[in-house]
């Protein structure tokens, strides 16, 4: 029997699961490979679980959410999670550190209509994650080559190094120092291909945190580009608010 | 002026956990109550965009839709520029459009074959209509990787590019970059093509419901990110009038936002808006396909949004191989924005249909206020207007077949992507 596969959203965008039906060349492949038994943005067929392999993107903000994760997880042998949103809480995470009260009655007139958590949370939070696979999105060649890993039974491996590394294997000049342009780069998780600095522009850390980021460091770096402190606790409290690496550094600027 | 009824949640309506309701209360062979619900967590965009950087408005709106991420960007930065009175090189704004034709393609094409081209065959995906047909799905696959190629080429990825931001690009590309891209556009034409008649070709159910179709349009463009916000029933405002003609509501029932234009109700936008408001603008080969297979302005059968769509591709294609064509590397990549404090509006059609944004910013370029109406948020009145106009036309189906048409009509819209899938949970009370 083929391994099923199932995808589960979350508050989100979408785009980490429509990275994978971009997946075009490899879409029927994969589709050929395993059971995709639940994947409502994709099919209208829903199977019940359990599922060999459940994918979850988006963050946790909702009081039903917190208990539709708990049953999903018992559903799933694997349970992986993709993006930003699913791994750290995503953007918006943002009203973490603000009165969502306040947040709700700026944006719509009869808030009291809404049941919300005050938090948005990664799902990690919630209940124990086997996998994740970062990005604001997911790369299409990181998924890609996740799924072939855990079908060929090997283990799958996900970069916790820098963008900087993938940066000097682009060729890319190096936009902190050269130009002197801000970029999260060198406290930045890999796997986008450091595409930011060969578009002319710092990256903005969507792929959240690498290992043991030095932001002190960077924060000497970001002053010598003309950037300051405060630009750069602003600039780690966005894509990847959340993660807690991030969260601590730009308290500690 | 700003009133308690006129805001806006970002993605309330605009997407779909992969839940929805239809309430159907049915006497005596008579709808008495149909009431659709959609429930998205709210993510807070606007709230979470005061204080942050004028420059930060294209990466963090693009966040809210993962299918139409250029968009949201497009409309921010034109509404920065706007508050800021600059205006962007015409070779850097024509690169723009470029880019937003690959957004087009993208959505259109994954819309088209692997949402909603399923539906008309009764196939349950669009994988699933892959083992039965394979060539046209491969053609599908093939246009929209064409498109994602392109959104790649001018922003590093297809999703969340990151080329974009106040003023023009961070970098233009050169001319060789680009010229890769040309027989793909022309191979895409020929795939473009095949869609409009593979579109064409399906079952479509006569469903007609005249609605005001409202959309960008322009005197010499069939518009994509200039012009004036007109609609077929003489509507005709520039994109900063916004507030005073729509409103939005957060109505109780639903829990949902609703938009109308004041005093006169319910209104539509996405691709028969456009093309209802300037067919005559297509490109010549887009037009003459659309008249080929029997389309022409006005269109207001939703099921038939498919062909558009499939004639917007097209255009989109034969657009974006023109400029790739006389493509010249543009002297600078972006003008310098100095903040201004001030209101600025921007306006660009989403694959999907109108997206505004307005904003106000001080004089050091923070965000003071975001407002962000996005375009399934206003269709969602015409949804339901459908659903009801459904409901009422085939009582006769069982609830297993009603459903089905009800969902498929709901794509009709090509609501953004998890309304547009299979969600719907009809409970149909018969009495």
């Amino acid at each position: 029997m083929k391994p099923t596969l199932a995808v589960f959203k979350f508050a989100s965008c979408d785009g980490c699961q429509l990275s994978i039906l971009d997946a075009e060349d490899h879409l029927l492949a994969i589709a050929a490979a395993v059971d995709i038994a639940e994947f409502p943005e994709a099919t209208t067929r829903s199977e019940p679980g359990p599922y060999t392999v459940g994918l979850v993107e988006g963050s946790v903000t909702t009081p039903h959410d917190a208990l539709r994760i708990r049953e999903i997880r018992d559903q799933c042998q694997i349970l992986v999670t993709i993006g930003a949103c699913a791994t750290s809480g995503g953007i918006q995470a943002l009203r973490n550190a603000a009165d969502v009260a306040e947040f709700a009655a700026q944006v719509y007139p009869n808030p009291e209509y809404l049941d919300v958590l005050a938090t948005s949370t990664a799902i990690s939070d919630h209940v124990q994650v086997d996998y994740a696979l970062y990005g604001c999105p997911v790369s299409v060649d990181q998924l890609v080559d996740f799924i072939t890993a855990l079908l060929a039974g090997r283990r799958p491996s996900v970069p916790d190094y820098s963008v900087c590394i993938e940066c000097k294997r682009r060729g890319s000049t190096c936009v902190l120092v050269a130009p002197g342009m801000p970029c999260l780069g060198p406290v930045t998780r890999a796997g986008c291909g450091a595409i930011c600095p060969a578009f002319g522009r710092g990256c903005y850390g969507c792929f959240g945190p690498s290992s043991r980021p030095n932001v002190a460091s960077l924060a000497v770096a970001w002053e010598a580009a003309g950037a300051t402190r405060e630009d750069l606790a602003e600039a780690l409290r966005a894509f990847t608010v959340g993660a807690p690496e991030f969260m601590e550094a730009a308290r500690a600027l | 002026m700003r009133s308690e009824t006129r805001r806006i949640g970002v993605e309330y309506i605009s997407r779909v956990e992969g839940e929805g309701s239809l309430r159907v209360l049915v006497r005596d062979g008579k709808v008495q109550e149909c009431e659709f619900g959609i429930f998205e967590p709210p993510r807070f965009f606007e709230a979470f965009m005061r204080g942050r950087k004028f420059t930060e408005a294209p990466d963090i709106t693009a966040r809210i839709c993962g299918i139409c991420p250029v968009a949201y960007q497009m409309s921010s930065v034109q509404a920065m520029e706007a508050a800021c009175g600059v205006t962007v090189d015409p070779a850097v704004d024509e690169l723009r459009t470029l880019l937003y034709c690959g957004e087009w393609i993208e959505s259109h094409v994954l819309h088209m074959y692997l949402l909603h081209a399923p539906d008309f065959l009764g196939y349950e995906s669009g994988i699933a209509l892959a083992a039965d047909h394979p060539e046209e799905v491969g053609r599908g696959l093939r246009l929209k990787q064409t498109g994602n190629a392109l959104v790649a080429a001018l922003g590093g990825r297809e999703i969340h590019p990151v080329g974009i931001r106040v003023g023009g690009f961070h970098r233009v590309p050169t001319r060789r970059e680009l010229e890769p891209l040309i027989p793909r556009f022309e191979q895409a034409r020929e795939d473009a093509l095949a869609t409009v008649d593979f579109v064409a070709s399906l079952p479509i159910p006569e469903a007609e419901r005249d609605d005001e179709y409202v959309a960008l349009s322009d005197d010499d463009h069939y518009a994509i990110h200039h012009g004036r916000i007109r609609s077929t029933r003489g509507m005709d405002i520039a994109v900063d009038e916004w507030n005073d003609y729509f409103v939005e509501e957060h109505v109780a029932r639903s829990t949902s936002l609703h938009s109308h234009i004041r005093e006169r109700g319910l209104y539509q936008v996405g691709p028969m808006a456009r093309f209802n408001l300037s067919e005559e603008l297509l490109r010549p080969v887009a037009l003459e396909a659309a008249h080929r297979v029997g389309l022409s302005a006005p269109c207001t059968n939703p099921f038939r949004s498919i062909v558009v769509r499939a004639v917007e591709t097209l255009h989109a294609v034969d657009l974006a191989l023109e400029i790739l064509e006389r493509y010249q590397r543009p002297p600078r990549p972006y003008v310098p924005v100095p903040p201004v404090a001030g209101v600025g509006h921007g306006a660009s059609e989403a694959p999907r249909g109108l997206l505004y944004h307005r904003y106000e910013i001080d004089a050091d370029g923070r965000v003071l206020h975001a407002q962000i109406v996005p375009p399934t948020a206003q269709n969602q009145g015409s949804i339901e207007a459908d659903l009801l106009h459904l409901v009422e036309r085939n009582l006769e189906l069982t609830d297993a077949d009603l459903q089905h048409l009800l969902e498929q009509s709901i794509r009709n819209y090509d609501p953004c992507i998890s309304c547009s899938v299979h969600f719907l949970r009809l409970e149909v009370d018969r009495g």
